[in-house]
């Protein structure tokens, strides 16, 4: 049921999402937070693609515009061959139960009045899909998927750590088998040696269930470590990507280069090389003009506040927009 | 050999405790360090270990339900646990100045940042207004905030994240601390920005001599800004030592699972997604309070010994500590000894 031949499970071309900023008495909208805006990405099944940027960069936007969580300003989002801009709400709810999402705040995501078992059972419930003893099977069963006693089952979330709570929420993921999981900064608030159990969780449940994973996140070694091919965003656009280790060890946009020469690296003695970057990030509301990173990219040149460079394939399947690596790629003048 | 320069700070066994409903949480548990003049001391360690009370013990800011159970702080060799309200208060930010974690949270929204500083400086110094927002606009040029003279009548939310970290620095400096003690100074920051802030911090640091008191659950961030680093789990120091031994030969177990679990940077080879290596289990519940070292449950490398005694934070050669019965032979007595 591959909804096309190359193997693709998500396909979004151009997803835009701009926020309308009001002003004044009468609420008029006076410009745009252009959250999203362009943004075209592809998942195969079966692979993690890691979505990395920034804070504000547009990150959670565009995740939550794929589930429809908040409807896309323009583009297309075909999920297994099936436009999801196209469907209707009870539609959309349908296909809920193959896309699923896992939240960065293990804390804040789960209902602190419902028990465990509710938590994990709710989909379950929603959907119709099991009730009575059969639903509290499957819920143990779940439990004991994230590795968590079924006895958990019976307590409330603020009785668990903050790995416990994670886990919860992707056994809450899980219960529709879905094919698709947005997991949007599913570790960042743990700690290292939990971070890890997690992560490794994460990994082992995917080949069980063949799971697809979009994983969102700004921590660069783990985004390296769990995905497959990675893509890099900035102000609401793709600027790179590539298959992981081709990213990591040749990034081709000046803003990939920057972002890998900041990461700290627990060795004393390593000398960074860093790349220092001007300024802070502009605002999506009124992003720069040409190449979006050119008022603080350290190698830019006459054009690039002039053209806005294109997304383009620099050999391998590795893409980059920036007219430093496709000198001939500008867009349309601007 | 060369008689050791007295240190700048000393704390000698600390204990924070908190009463509650619950039962007595020990979360600071007997920590000792010390910090020299001009050096940089980091301390690492998970969520909840106790690293933000112990800095806070330095300068009595515990509340309750906590309080600071027992322990001496020696700062400059007078014991700030003892001296009276008013002496503290001179020693906060005028001796020893505290960077929290949230830049954004810290700063108080209703006044210009200028004028935060501005009171910063007059808690302590008898100058004019006008004068100390002069002062204020030269420590934002300080911290590298560009255009310092139209910035200082901004008001916090004006400003980005990295910006108002840049501001708590200039307030830390506004009056010329001899220690300056940062909370995860960087990590609600994007990787390029916390860079920045690490290069001030270092910068800074040689510039006025500072001693820093670097807190952050960051390996990374440790290695390439700390002359020495202790290791915390579970409200104690199980690990000091130098920066390069405490990466190179780690040797408590709880160090060498930290440094193995975190997944490194450029390590990929083609196509191989590998495990990482995590600690099994979880931290100890502070309300419960077993005998044996707090490491134990998790520990690869347990024995006997380790679920009957506390080991203790012992030297090794060349000027580190650690403490586990892997690298200090238990004694019967050491309990009797300590208490
Ligand atoms: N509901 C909204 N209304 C207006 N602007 C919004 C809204 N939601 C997000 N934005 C803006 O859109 C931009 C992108 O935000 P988004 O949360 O997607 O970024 P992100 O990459 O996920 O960042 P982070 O790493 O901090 O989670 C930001 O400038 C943000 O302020
Ligand atoms: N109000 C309180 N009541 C009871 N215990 C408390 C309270 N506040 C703090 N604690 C105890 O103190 C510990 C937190 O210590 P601290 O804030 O120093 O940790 P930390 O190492 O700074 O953690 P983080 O990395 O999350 O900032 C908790 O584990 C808890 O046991
Ligand atoms: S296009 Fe120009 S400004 Fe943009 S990243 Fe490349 S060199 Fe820098
Ligand atoms: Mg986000
Ligand atoms: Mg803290």
């Amino acid at each position: 049921m591959t909804g096309n031949p190359q193997g693709n499970l998500l396909e979004v071309r151009g997803l835009k999402k701009h926020f309308p900023i009001r002003r004044g008495v009468f609420s008029r909208v006076s410009g745009y937070v252009r959250a999203v805006d362009g943004v075209d990405l592809v998942l195969k099944q079966g692979e993690t693609l890691g979505l990395v940027g920034e804070s504000g960069s547009g990150k959670t936007t565009a995740g939550r515009c794929i589930l429809r969580l908040i409807e896309p300003t323009g583009g297309s989002v075909v999920f297994d061959g099936v436009d999801l801009l196209g469907l209707s709400p009870a539609e959309m709810r349908q296909m809920r139960r193959k896309i699923q999402v896992i939240f960065q705040d293990p804390y804040s995501s789960l209902n602190p009045r419902m028990r465990v078992g509710s938590i994990v059972g709710e989909p379950l419930a929603i959907h119709r899909i099991a009730k009575g003893t059969d639903r509290e099977h499957r819920v143990a069963d779940l439990l004991c998927k994230v590795g968590l006693d079924p006895m958990a089952m019976k307590r409330y979330p603020h009785e668990f750590s903050g790995g416990q709570r994670q886990r919860i929420g992707i056994a809450r993921a899980l219960a529709l088998n879905p094919r698709l999981i947005i997991c949007d900064e599913p570790v960042s608030a743990l700690d290292v040696s939990v971070q890890a159990q997690v992560v490794n969780l994460l990994m082992d449940l995917q080949e069980e269930f063949s799971l697809t994973y979009l994983f969102i996140a700004h921590d660069l070694s783990v985004v390296e470590h769990i995905s497959d091919r990675v893509a890099v965003m900035y102000l609401g656009k793709i600027v790179e990507v590539a298959d992981a280790e081709s990213l990591y060890r040749d990034p081709k946009h000046p803003y990939t280069r920057a972002l890998l020469s900041a990461v700290p690296v627990p060795d004393p003695d390593a000398k960074p090389q860093r790349i220092a970057l001007k300024g802070d990030l502009p605002s999506p509301a009124a992003p720069p003009p040409g190449c979006a990173f050119h008022p603080r990219c350290p190698v830019a040149v006459e054009v690039c506040s002039r053209l806005e460079p294109k997304l383009l394939d620099s050999g391998g399947g590795h893409l980059a927009s920036c007219h430093l690596v496709h000198p001939d790629g500008a867009g349309p003048p601007v | 050999m060369p008689p050791e320069a007295a240190p700048l700070l000393e704390v000698e066994d600390l204990r924070v405790e908190f009463d509650t409903p619950e039962g007595k949480s020990r979360a600071v548990n007997g920590v000792s360090f010390q910090i020299q003049e001009g050096e940089t001391l980091g301390l690492v360690g998970e969520s909840g270990c106790g690293k933000s009370l112990t800095a806070m013990s330095v300068l009595r800011l515990i509340t309750p339900p906590g309080r600071i159970a027992s322990g001496r702080i020696l700062y400059r060799g007078r014991n700030l646990l003892t001296v009276s309200e008013p002496e503290i208060r001179k020693v906060r930010g005028k001796e020893i100045a505290l960077i929290f974690q949230e830049p954004v949270a810290a700063l108080n929204p209703v006044f210009t940042v200028g004028d935060q500083i501005a009171e910063a400086i007059r808690v302590h110094h008898k100058v004019s207004k006008k004068d100390a927002l002069a002062e204020a606009a030269r420590l934002l040029k300080l911290v590298q905030i560009p255009d310092a003279e139209r910035r200082v009548r901004e008001y916090p939310h004006q400003m980005s994240g990295g910006m108002c970290q840049r501001v708590m620095i200039a307030m830390a400096l506004s009056c010329k601390p001899s220690l300056i003690m940062a909370d995860e100074p960087t990590t609600a920051l994007d990787v390029t920005i916390q860079a920045e802030i690490l290069d001030l911090l270092r910068r800074l640091k040689e510039e006025f001599r500072l001693s820093l008191l670097l807190i952050s659950h960051n390996l990374g961030v440790i290695a390439g800004s700390a002359d020495r680093v202790a290791v915390m789990y579970a409200g104690r120091i199980v690990e000091l030592a130098p920066v390069r031994e405490i990466f190179a030969s780690p040797k408590h177990p709880y160090t060498i699972g930290l440094l193995r679990s975190i997944p490194k940077l450029g390590e990929r080879k083609r196509s191989a997604r590998r495990r990482l290596y995590a600690i099994p289990g979880t931290v100890p519940d502070p309300y419960a309070h077993e005998a044996g070292c707090p490491f134990a449950p998790r520990c690869p490398d347990v024995m006997q010994a380790c679920r009957r005694e506390d080991p203790r934070l012992l030297p090794l050669e060349g000027g580190r500590k650690v403490a586990c019965f892997l690298h200090h032979p238990a004694h019967p007595s050491s309990e009797a000894a300590t208490s």
